[in-house]
Order: C-alpha cells, then structure tokens, then sequence
C-alpha cells in the first residue's frame, strides 16, 4: 500500500493544503477563490470516489495505512466505506455550497477565516474516515479547535461566552471519550505491523470490534462514549449549548456546524458505540429513545415560541437530529438506512435555511421574526426558492428529507408504534413553526425595513437553486443515495449479532 | 554521573565567575557553553552508560536508561530554559553569576535525586535542590513579597525536609536488616510493619510538599508569585518534575510490592490536588498566580504516574517531563515580557505581537492536553497508566473532568488575546527581539512534533 494516491489522501490533505495556502500567501483577495477552488475539487474527488465501491478490486484506493505509533499500536488509518462515502460526500458537497453562497459576505482577514474553514473540512473528513480509534481521537478534536477560534473571532456580540461554552462541553464529553477508547485499547488484542513488529495492544477499528467486554463493563463505556456523541449530536439535555452557539457563531460556520458537525455525533454512534457495544446497546436504547423524543418534542415546542429566526433553526435542528438519533436506536435495517439518508438531507436543507436566514439578516439587519413582513413583495425569487426548503424541513412528500423520514418512522413504528406516535406529534408541531414562520416573514404587507430590500444575487440564487434542485431529484429519485449504503446498513446487522 | 559532578564543578566556576567578570552579559554566554558540554556529557553516558569519572559510590546511586534519559531530558529543557530567559535572568539583580551557579547546584541535585539507590542520597539531593531555590526565592532583594516568599519557602521547607528525615529514620528502624538501600528494604506483600508505615507516611507527605501536591501545597502560590518570574518559571518545571520523578522512583522501587496499602492515600491526594488546584485557578485574575495553581493542577495529573506505578507510568512521566515544561517554560516568557501580569493584560496581544500571542496559544493548548500537541500525549499516557493500573477507575474520570475545567483558566488568556481588543495595559515597554521570537517559535514547534510523534521522547527509555 501506498503506493497510489488514495481517496482518502486526497480528501483530507487537499483541504489542509489549501489552508496552509491561505495562511501562508498572505494574499487575502485571493483567499475567497483559493478555498473555493480547492472545495469544488474536493467535491470532484468524492464523487470520483462514488464510483470506487469498496470492492477488493480498490482497497488500494480507499484506505491508507501509515505507520505512526508503532510502540502503542496505532496506526494512521483511515479509509472510505459505506458509511464513511455518505458523509464525505456530505462534507464535499456542503463546503462548495458554504463558500459559494456566503461569498458576498466580507470578513476581517479574509485569509485566517478561510484558512481555518478549510481546517476544518479536513478535520470532519477525517473523523468520517478513521478506521484507528487514536486517529479518529485526533480528527474529532482538530474539527472542534478551528470551529472554536471561528466563531469566538468572527461571531456575534456575546460570541466568546456562547463558543466557549460549545467548547467546554465538547472537550468534556471527548475526554470521556478518551477514557473509554484508552479502556477498550488494553482490552484490544495485539497487532501486527507490515515489519514484523507486534505490540501487545491495538487502537484500529477491526481489533476493538473483536474485544470482549463483560455487560457492566459495556454499561460504563456505553455511557462514556455516548456522552460525548450525545453532546455533539446534541440530543436532550445536553444541548443547552447549541442555540446560543449557532446564533452567535458567523453564518458558514453555523452552516458547518448545524449541517455537518452534528452528523459527527450520529456517524459515530453507527461506526463506534454499537458495534463495540451492543449489549449495552440493546440495554440502554428504550433510555435513549426516550429521551430523543423528549428532545424532539421540546425542541420543536420551544422552537414554535422563538422570534428570534436563527434560534428558531437551531430548535428545528435539534428536533431533527432527536428524531434521527431515536431512529438509530430503534435498531432496524429500516429506520437505519433512513437515517443514513437523512443524514445527507438534512445537511443539505439545513445548509438552505441558514442561508436564506443569513440573507434576510444581512439586508434587514433583523433576526425577530415579529418585525419582518412581506419579502415575498420585494424578494420573490428568495421567497420561492425558500418555501421549498421549508417544506423539505417539514418532509413533505417529492423533497428529500420525506425519503429520509418515513423509512425512520416506519422503522421506528416497528419497533414501538407508541415511540412513533409521540416522535410524530414533533413533525406536526414542525409544519406549524415553518409555516408561521414563512407566513410571517415572507408574506403579508411590507414594512419599512422590508420594502426596500432587493432580491438574492447570483450566487445566492446559484446555491439555493442547487440546493433546491438536490431536494427534487432526491425526493423524486433516492435511490442512489439507498443504493450507496444498502451495503454498510447489511453489514452493520451482520457485525452487531 | 558525569551531570552530577560537572554540574557542581560548573556551579563553582560560575560563582568565580560573579567574582572576576565585571560584566552583566558574559555569564550567560559561559553558562549555556558549560550546559552544552554537560548535557552533551550526560548523552554520551545515556549511550555508552560509562562515566567520565570512576568513584566508589558503594552502590548509593544507580544508572539505567530511564534515569540517564529523564537527566538528558531536564538539561535539555534547562538548555531551551537559558537560550530563552537568558536576557531576563540579567535583569534580576546584580549578581548574575551566582543565579547561575545555584541554578547548576539545583541541576546537580536533580541528577542525585533522579538516580539515588538509598534514601541518604534521596534526602540529599532533595536537599541540594531546596536550599539554591531559598535564595532564589529571595533573589529580588528589594522587593519585600520576594523575600516574604523566601522565608515562607524557608520554613516550610525546612519543616518538611524535617519530616522527611523523620520518615527515613522510621523505615532505617524499621526494616529487618536496617538498611538505607531502596532495594533492600524488602517488604513483601503481607501487612507493613507500624514503624514502615509512619517512615512511609512521613516521606509521602514530604514528598507531596515538595511538589506541591495538595493539602501541602500552600506555600507554592505565594512562593510562586513572590519569587521573580524568571525563577518561577524554573523552579515550577524543571524542579517540580524532578521531585515527581524520585517520588516515582522511591516509591517503585522501596513500597511497590504494597502498592494495595497506600494506593488509597495517593488516590485521595490526587483528587484533592486537581481539585484545588483547578478550582482556585479559575478565580485567578494574576497570570502569574493562575499558573501557579495551574501548576498544582497539573501535579494532580502527575501524580497520576505515582498512584499507577507501571511502564505507561514512566512514559507518562517523561513526556510529561517534556510536555509541561516546555510549555510553561514557553508560557512564563511570554508573561516575563508583559508589562501587565493580569489577565486583561493580555488584551488585544495578537495584534500587537502575534507571533508571541500564537506561540502562547500553543503553549496553552498544549496545558489544556489538545490533541496534536505534548500536553495531550502526555495526559493520554498517564490516563493510560491510571486505566491499566485497574484500580479505582473513578479516578481517570475525574481527572478528565478536571482537565476539561482547566480549559475554561487557560482559554481566558487566549480570549484575551484574540478575542478582545488591547487596552493601554497591553503595551509591551520592553522591546521584543527576534531571538526571543525564534526561540518561543523552536518551543511551539518541539511540543507540536512531540504531539504528533511521542516516540521521539518515549523511545529513549528503550534502547
């Protein structure tokens, strides 16, 4: 091995060397279309990397294996599977869209704030691909650092308090992490490395599926790594840090972190908790499912009372990510396959609605719902282009996000028609937020602030067509996104029993 | 043993050197020369394990690959540690020679207190450690906090080197065949003797003191903000692992077979020390202060190494040796330069001096144990040594707990700098010069590549 320039090479070290391009060149006029170029790229090599299955024919091109610290048995490896496409080409396909359609946007020092994004699509593209527990360890961290220095320099009035918090909490919850991986490590068998050496424990990924753990054992790691996940995805009550975070933090970031950073939490429950653990697993899912519906139901609640537009997505978001997480936890091919395709939805629509909030705040200057009224008068391409996104928030049928959410409720009707019952009552309470919202601030008669915006320029448009144009054809169409992860849900059952 | 007997021949050439040389600079030049023939001296012995000097030492000390490595390791960061304050050492007083010469005699302590084989050589080369740092303490004659410092180290010190001697003689009356040697105490595993574990207590406390464990770690914040900052930044690094590092080495090789009888004491030192000491930072508004604690704190992890006593153990402890003295090392030159010692002092620095500012970030998030940088590696092995131990495993979950609350300390500077705009206080009246930056740039770069790659420090103890 090595001997190819791999997939997984090219994704995270295409973004790294673009942020080192941005940090060293200094040139802040150029920085915009340094990343810009460098993410459409990245964006070509994952949808290179679709047609490269993981067939043995191509294990060359999809993982790479370095030596790296041969004394502990951890290896640098990562790797693309089923699981880990999705996601990459979440990550690939969302930063094109971030850049792009916050280009008109100007920061202070142009070149840090795109140096540090590109850090951390490389951070989100390693933590998807980790196929090493150490290595995954890293990249969960070095996609928390740059995030955190993004929105304390460029974010909102009370942004250093919000992100510190969002810091603290992920720090918290990932040294727990680190306990259980270090406690799982010296349980691991040995490994073998290409030159003969063998050392008396591993981190990779194969060799901590294999470990046997006793049911209490399991018990106390379940709950180390799932408070971590838990706080990432966030799925009540450990999301008080989110709201806050996502209204102060800059637009892409928030972009960033709502559509791609919360998938981090779900994909390693999929890569990591249950497989390692699934007699904890089957122990603590009624727990968890519970406690994801409590989440969606209260989060869409608070999310009806909000006036403030960006608090109001982020309760939305939360609502959706609860619903994802009980789907998991429901534990059938159904539900799963559901919420991998979710997963890629909801990055997608949650990536519009920002962006259409992001807009509405940039030439209004008003985040409260209560004081906007009728841009559907002055913005009608904006409007148009932005109830479709609404309406693939509230999964109605031929948008994307409906794919997603009815094999989720099906599942999780089959596990328990009661839990889909209630998890249900949050879909509803989601139609009335959206569409009082898009009522509220889209229609009616203008008011001053309103009647004098202009609609969306070309970019913009560009983004929120493409964007509307992935939720119709997924809609219409999801086949390929099932066929893409039909393999990894298979594989996921066969592993867990 | 070549560090330990060129170290004390050049603490006596450069008092003669305060005597006959006039000027303020040379001393400098002379010391870092004499490190440089030290540590080279001290590698060539780590490699060939022969010394330039053949004296019957009776057995009283002993030489293997992980003491030698941990004396090659504490000159090299002495090394960055003079190339790095050297201008700032100068401007403490007048006798510059002479805080050089203590800072040799304290070297030649370490050295005996990293290889002793009986506990008269612990005791002494505790001993030739503490009493350089008494004077150091004081060394800022005018300033009366400087001097109340030193004379509460002084008699503190003194009290615990009291009790240390105390525990000595507990354990020579206590063993079978009366002996000091560490190894020859011999205690098997069944219940310890009453004399054996007062001798064991008494040291255990000494020790705490000594590296500022809690509940004997009161003097270290007064100590620590009274003494100059150039010799806090000494005696908080270097001398602190030392004393962590014959903690270790007496309790392995004298008490490891009873390990079960006084886990728990260690156990509960421990947590108290990261809870005090983490819990009082965050009230800190000096930087000085704050890192003071935050110095308690990381004993805390520390100590750690002690409660888990095995091969991580001692992994942990030379990264740790690397790890938390490079970066406080680092993050004490910047605070030498600020005019400012609190918090706010550090508003707006990014932009005023950004090279100085993103070093210091790295120091901190390298204290913060951010993956990517020392201060991780060095958490990990000891998290990984507690984990392993298989005792007690609540401990390793607080202790992260804790490591997630110094965030919150060592992340307001950060905020300082970066995120807030400079006030008056901000402006730095010395003038900064490029070899500050290069070395404070050299700093940043070791801890990061010990981040990535800690074999390069681990794999000295295996050879």
């Amino acid at each position: 091995m090595g001997n190819y320039i791999t997939f997984p090479d090219l994704l995270t070290w295409l973004p790294i060397l673009a942020s080192i391009f941005c940090f060293t060149l200094g040139n802040e006029k150029n920085a915009k279309s340094i990343v810009v170029l460098f993410s459409i790229l990245i964006f070509g090599v994952s949808i290179a990397s679709l047609f490269f299955v993981n067939d043995t024919k191509y294990l060359n091109y999809n993982n790479v294996n370095y030596m790296w610290l041969k004394y502990l048995g951890a290896n640098y490896f990562i790797g693309i599977d089923g699981l880990g496409r999705m996601l990459t080409l979440l990550t690939a396909t969302a930063f094109p869209l971030i850049l792009i359609g916050t280009s008109t946007t100007t920061y202070v020092k142009p070149a840090r704030f795109y140096g540090l994004m590109m850090l951390t699509q490389a951070g989100l593209m390693g933590v998807f691909m980790a196929l090493d527990a150490l290595t995954f360890y890293f990249y969960w961290e070095l996609a928390l650092i740059p995030v955190y220095f993004l929105s304390s320099i460029w974010g909102g009035e009370k942004r250093i308090q919000a992100t510190f918090k969002f810091f603290v909490y992920t720090f918290a919850g990932s040294l727990l992490m680190l306990i259980g991986i270090i406690y799982v490590y010296l349980h691991a068998g040995s490994r073998m490395f290409d030159d003969g050496t063998i050392v008396a424990h591993s981190f990779s990924m194969n060799a901590f599926y294999q470990v046997q753990l006793s049911v209490t054992e399991q018990n106390w790691l379940f709950a180390l790594f799932f408070v971590a996940f838990a706080i990432k995805m966030p799925i009540f009550p450990f999301h008080t840090w989110q709201p806050n975070a996502y209204d102060q933090a800059p637009t892409p970031v928030t972009m960033v972190m709502s559509g791609i950073m919360v998938k981090m939490g779900l994909f390693a429950v999929l890569r990591w908790l249950i497989p390692l653990f699934p007699e904890a697993t089957l122990h603590h899912k009624n727990l968890i499912i519970i406690l994801s519906i409590i989440g969606v139901v209260y989060a869409s609640c608070v999310a009806m009372m909000q006036d403030n537009i960006k608090k109001l997505v982020a309760y939305s978001s939360i609502a959706h990510i609860g619903l994802m997480c009980a789907a998991i936890f429901a534990m059938n091919e159904v539900s799963i396959q559901g919420v991998m395709i979710q997963m890629f939805n909801h990055g997608i629509n949650i990536i519009g609605m920002w962006l259409v909030v992001d807009i509405i705040e940039r030439k209004t200057g008003i985040k409260k719902i209560s004081e906007l009224s009728g841009i559907a008068n002055t913005a009608p391409v904006l409007t148009i282009l932005m109830l479709v996104i609404a309406l693939a928030n509230i999964a109605l049928p031929l948008t994307n996000a409906f794919a997603g959410e009815f094999l989720m409720f099906s599942g999780l009707y089959n596990y328990n028609k009661w839990f889909a019952a209630v998890a249900g009552i949050g879909i509803i309470i989601s139609a009335v937020y959206t569409l009082n919202m898009i009522q509220k601030v889209f229609y009616g008669s203008v008011n001053g602030v309103t009647a004098e915006i202009k609609d969306i320029q070309w970019n913009e448009k560009l983004v929120l067509f493409v964007i509307v144009g992935i939720i119709f054809f997924i809609g219409v169409y999801p086949q390929p996104l099932i066929d893409l992860t039909k393999e990894f849900v298979t594989q996921f059952f066969v592993r867990i029993k | 043993m070549n560090a330990i007997i060129l170290s004390a021949i050049w603490g006596v050439i450069m008092m003669f050197c305060g005597v006959f040389i006039k000027s303020k600079t040379t001393p400098k030049y002379i010391a870092i020369a004499g490190l440089i023939s030290i540590l080279s001296s001290s590698v060539f012995e780590y490699l060939n394990h022969k010394s330039f000097f053949k004296i019957q030492i009776n057995d009283m000390l002993r030489f293997d690959n992980f003491n030698l490595a941990f004396i090659a390791l504490i000159l090299l960061c002495t090394l960055i540690y003079f190339l790095l304050n050297g201008a700032e050492i100068e401007k403490v007083g007048e006798h510059v020679g002479e805080y050089y010469a203590l800072i040799f005699f304290i070297l030649s302590g370490i050295a005996i207190a990293a290889t002793f084989n009986t506990l008269l050589m612990l005791f002494i080369g505790i001993e030739i450690i503490s009493i350089p740092l008494y004077i150091l303490t004081g060394s800022d004659k005018r300033n009366l906090k400087s001097n109340e410092a030193a004379l509460k180290y002084f008699l503190m010190g003194a009290f615990s080197t009291g009790i240390m001697l105390m525990g000595i003689t507990f354990i020579y009356g206590g063993t079978p065949n009366a002996t000091f040697y560490i190894d020859k105490i011999m205690l098997g595993t069944g219940q310890m003797p009453i004399l054996i574990s007062v001798g064991l207590l008494f040291i255990m406390v000494a020790l705490s003191f000594k590296v500022s464990a809690a509940p004997f770690h009161f003097w270290t914040p007064d100590v620590y903000d009274g003494a100059p900052t150039v010799f806090t930044s000494f005696m908080s690094t270097i001398v602190k692992v030392a004393g962590f590092f014959a903690f270790i080495r007496l309790f392995e090789h004298a008490f490891g077979s009873m390990q079960d009888q006084w886990q728990k004491l260690i156990t509960y030192i421990t947590i108290t020390t990261l809870l005090i000491g983490n819990i009082t930072a965050v009230f800190q508004q000096s930087v000085k202060r704050m890192l003071a604690y935050s110095s308690i704190a990381q004993a805390g992890f520390m100590l750690l190494a002690v409660f888990a006593l095995n091969d991580k153990a001692k992994e942990g402890m030379l990264l740790y040796t690397a790890a938390y003295s490079l970066a406080t090392i680092g993050i004490f030159g910047v605070l030498t330069k600020m005019e400012d010692y609190t918090i706010d002092g550090f508003n707006g620095l990014a932009k005023a001096q950004p090279t100085m500012a993103l070093t210091a970030t790295i120091f901190l998030l390298s204290l913060t144990g951010v993956p990517l940088t020392a201060g991780f590696q060095s958490k990990f092995f000891m998290l990984m040594a507690a984990v392993e131990n298989g005792h007690q495993f609540w401990i390793v979950i607080v202790a992260v707990l804790f490591a997630a609350i110094s965030a919150y300390y060592y992340f307001r500077i950060i905020q300082a700098m970066y995120f807030k705009d400079a006030n008056e206080n901000t402006i730095i009246t010395t003038t900064i010069n490029k070899p500050f930056l290069y070395m404070l740039m050299l700093i940043a770069l070791m801890i990061v590549i010990i981040g990535i790659y800690p074999e390069i420090i681990i794999g000295w103890m295996y050879r």
